[in-house]
């Protein structure tokens, strides 16, 4: 790894990648978590001095190689800093890993729902169940073809079925329709659904009448990633729980969505205020450079 | 911010020091630390008190009664020789006060602004009984704040190698103190934090108007400076097993820290705008949030309340108020008497302006239709039988529920065990509260294993983690093949008697 002037070690971006409008792949040096990561757990990164700490779900990870895969999306400036980094370039600190790992099946049928960036998260466990003789099934979608993300990824796991909301590319309307149908057809053992909250909670109330265990990852605002802050709390079945050290996966029968679709809007009004202040002083040549999308 | 500390006149030692008589010391009376105005640092985030000039000091060291018996070194968790030091600076031989001081304590600069000293050294000073006992604190802290700027000035020998490796876990005060005492006998040190920097509660919890982060930052430098190896976003648990790290070095400290907060256990508790103590100071500390310009965003609230009455809570209620709350009130369930925050703090938080709500426990947090909190419901409490801790057991007055409005809360009520390290290695004892057990040495169950601090003995003081910091770290030494010096003699200048007389005489 390199290390920064003050001898520290840093982690170069060994690749970048758009991977729709506003996501980003970006491949950096992390050997140790590269090593020992398991499906379901994420790391949490600084860019540099008086950056934000940003938890992100490692998407992959190459262990002879060194390196880790983020998906980022550029929603935020602190996000927009990350989706702006080039290959050469290097973040400062990488924690982890951190969360619990899957619990995954061992044999069976498996259906994987991504939603956006989500779908991000739903590959390592593609792609481990794959590995154990699962079969698996992944449904993704996004707002039109440009927004799908990680298809040719997933059909190395299985089957996928895409679904746009305007119909220009796969299936016409919500992977929750998709997602009914498979229910309907039977013979699923468990799904595992990322994406935004509004689609994981109508993945978890469309299954909960089948009876299918259904695991959600919980993106909860957090600082240590290490349960000392608190902040990542969230109600599971009445009690209260840590997104960082109990989860990131629940069982998304018993997660209380509103809560958490709640707190996690704690901060717009500053975001707000960072992306316009970030965008205010951006000098064109710079802003081209960092693609911003707004 | 060193701009408004007064800079030290570093007068050159007197050439003929005139010994007083006892009762000429005992005529002078307790030097007072220059503080920023109440008003003025209600709105900022420079430090409260601006330190000794180097006169006033020296004044002040003079009231020390050198008593043969000092109580003030047994009353220092890590032993400080106290008597020592001052007598070098009375003298105004500072390379050889600080010398004196380092020896003793890997972070005088942390311990001079942040210790319990009058239920430490100040408390048991025999000038205490008719008076106020000698500002030992702020001596020490003038001391080490010199040190800290001279550090050309002082005695630096390099050990020999023991060829002892030494892994710690956790870089806040016990950490880095065992740090210090393991590197200066010869050992191979690397500690492993789980932020991105080093300095644990110092950083993230304390916060600069008490203990600015350059100072803290300048002590973790010089142990870099003496060989420390620090390793930042580490996490024992999960980048690295204790098994694991046991196998790769010879022997191991954790010192991990308490770790999670305690919420209330109210209704209410997750709306926006409730904040754990560790995380409001976490984002304005360690993430920088007092600067409007930080990445990383707090919620400033008109109305604060705070709920808790130790220094954790008076650091959260006295934050608020500099981030503009107009109102910011402490919410304690005992009494003014029974606050278990530093004396110190109390004062300055009342200089502040900060409000106190005592005898009154929360049953509930209130919000409105957007999910923010509006308001605290409370009952009101009063003193009962004494409890298994021998205070005073608050019981609810029945009928006597209130609301305090607030836009936010902090709960700073206590913190427990952190189960990320101990869950990973099934060898280590834990109580039936997740602390790890130890013998009377330090070491845990796990042969070569040593802990201190919070992880031990449950949420505690600065002090009393180096404390544990700097036994363990005798005894890891021990461990590893060291053999132990025995402690130097402390300076006798006085008869007991003598003492005794001059207090009686005063």
């Amino acid at each position: 790894m390199g290390r920064d002037h003050h001898g520290r070690h840093m982690h170069p971006i060994i690749a970048r990648d758009q991977l729709s409008p506003n996501v980003t792949r970006l491949v950096l040096e992390a050997p140790r978590i590269a090593e020992i990561r398991r499906p379901g757990q994420f790391v949490i990164v600084r860019l540099g001095v008086g950056a934000e700490r940003i938890p992100l779900t490692i998407a992959d990870a190459d262990p002879v190689a060194g390196t880790i895969s983020l998906i980022i999306q550029g929603i935020g400036a602190s996000t927009n800093d990350l989706v702006a980094l080039q290959p050469g370039d290097a973040i400062q600190d990488v924690a982890g890993p951190l969360g619990r790992a899957t619990d995954l099946i061992e044999s069976g049928h498996a259906v994987c729902v991504g939603g956006g960036v989500g779908t991000a998260v739903v590959y390592p466990i593609a792609q481990e169940l794959h590995r154990r003789g699962v079969t698996v099934t992944s449904v993704i979608g996004g707002r039109s073809r440009e927004w799908v993300i990680m298809e040719d990824e997933l059909r190395t796991a299985g089957d996928v079925i895409v679904c746009t909301d305007d119909g220009s590319y796969g299936r016409h309307g919500f992977v929750t329709e998709a997602l009914k149908d498979l229910c309907e057809a039977g013979g699923i053992d468990e799904i595992f659904a990322v994406g935004p909250v509004p689609m994981m909670r109508a993945v978890a109330e469309l299954t909960r009448p089948y009876g299918i265990r259904t695991t959600v990852s919980l993106n909860a605002i957090m600082l240590d990633g290490t349960g000392m802050c608190g902040g990542c709390r969230v109600s599971i079945d009445g009690q209260t729980q840590y997104a960082c050290v109990d989860g990131p996966e629940f069982d998304g029968h018993v997660v209380d969505f509103k809560s958490l679709s709640d707190r996690l809007t704690t901060y717009r009004a500053f975001e707000q205020q960072a992306l316009e202040r970030r965008e205010a002083c951006l000098i064109p040549g710079l802003a081209q450079h960092a693609e911003v999308t707004a | 911010m060193n701009e408004e500390r007064p800079v030290s006149d570093d007068l050159p030692a007197s050439e003929e020091h005139r010994v007083l008589s006892a009762k000429e010391r005992m005529a002078i009376d307790r030097q007072a630390m220059p503080e920023q105005d109440p008003d003025e640092r209600a709105v900022n985030f420079r430090e409260v008190n601006l330190g000794l000039t180097q006169q006033i000091a020296m004044l002040e060291a003079e009231r020390c009664l050198q008593c043969p018996k000092p109580y003030c070194i047994d009353g220092c968790p890590v032993s400080v020789n106290i008597p020592r030091f001052l007598m070098f600076l009375r003298q105004g031989d500072l390379p050889a006060a600080a010398d004196s001081l380092l020896d003793d304590n890997a972070l005088p600069c942390v311990t001079g602004r942040v210790c319990p000293q009058e239920n430490q050294c100040e408390g048991v000073c025999l000038r205490a009984k008719k008076g106020n006992s000698v500002a030992i604190g702020h001596l020490e802290r003038f001391v080490a704040d010199w040190a800290q700027a001279h550090p050309e000035e002082l005695i630096h020998t390099k050990p020999e190698a023991s060829g002892k490796s030494v892994a710690i876990v956790g870089s806040g005060p016990a950490g880095l103190t065992a740090a210090g005492e393991l590197v200066k006998r010869g050992h191979d040190v690397t500690i492993f934090e789980a932020f991105h920097a080093a300095g644990g509660v110092l950083v993230y919890g304390i916060p600069e108007f008490r203990l600015p982060k350059d100072i803290v930052q300048a002590e973790v430098d010089r142990l870099v400076a003496d060989g420390v190896k620090i390793v930042p976003n580490t996490i024992i648990g999960k980048t690295y097993t204790l098994p694991e790290l046991r196998g790769l070095f010879d022997a191991v400290f954790l010192a991990v820290g308490a770790g999670l907060p305690v919420f209330m256990n109210v209704p209410g508790e997750d709306l926006k705008g409730v904040y754990s103590a560790n995380e409001y100071l976490t984002r304005v500390n360690l993430m920088g949030a007092w600067n409007p310009d930080s990445a990383t965003p707090v919620l400033h609230g008109q109305r604060v309340a705070v709920v808790g009455g130790g220094n954790v809570a008076m650091d959260s209620v006295r934050t608020a108020r500099r981030l503009g709350a107009q109102e910011a009130v402490i919410v304690y369930r005992r009494g003014h008497e029974e606050l278990p925050a530093r004396a110190e703090e109390v004062h300055h938080a009342e200089a502040e302006g900060i409000r106190f709500d005592f005898l009154v426990a929360p049953t509930e947090v209130l919000g409105d239709d957007a999910g923010w909190v509006r308001a605290l419901r409370c009952v009101r409490m009063e003193l009962g039988e004494p409890d298994d801790s021998g205070r005073a057991r608050p019981v609810v007055i029945p009928d006597s529920e209130f609301e305090i409005p607030c836009e936010m809360l902090v709960v700073a009520i206590g913190t427990r065990s952190n189960p990320l390290l101990t869950s990973t290695a099934p060898d280590l004892k834990v109580t039936k509260y997740g602390y790890i057990e130890t013998d009377e040495t330090g070491m845990t169950s796990m042969d070569g294993v040593f802990a201190g601090g919070d992880i031990v003995r449950g949420a505690a003081t600065v002090i009393l983690a180096m404390g544990d910091g700097k036994r363990a770290a005798a005894a890891m030494h021990r461990y590893l093949g060291g053999e132990e010096p025995s402690d130097d003699p402390v300076p006798i200048a006085d008869g007991m008697d003598a003492v005794r007389d001059a207090i009686t005489a005063g």
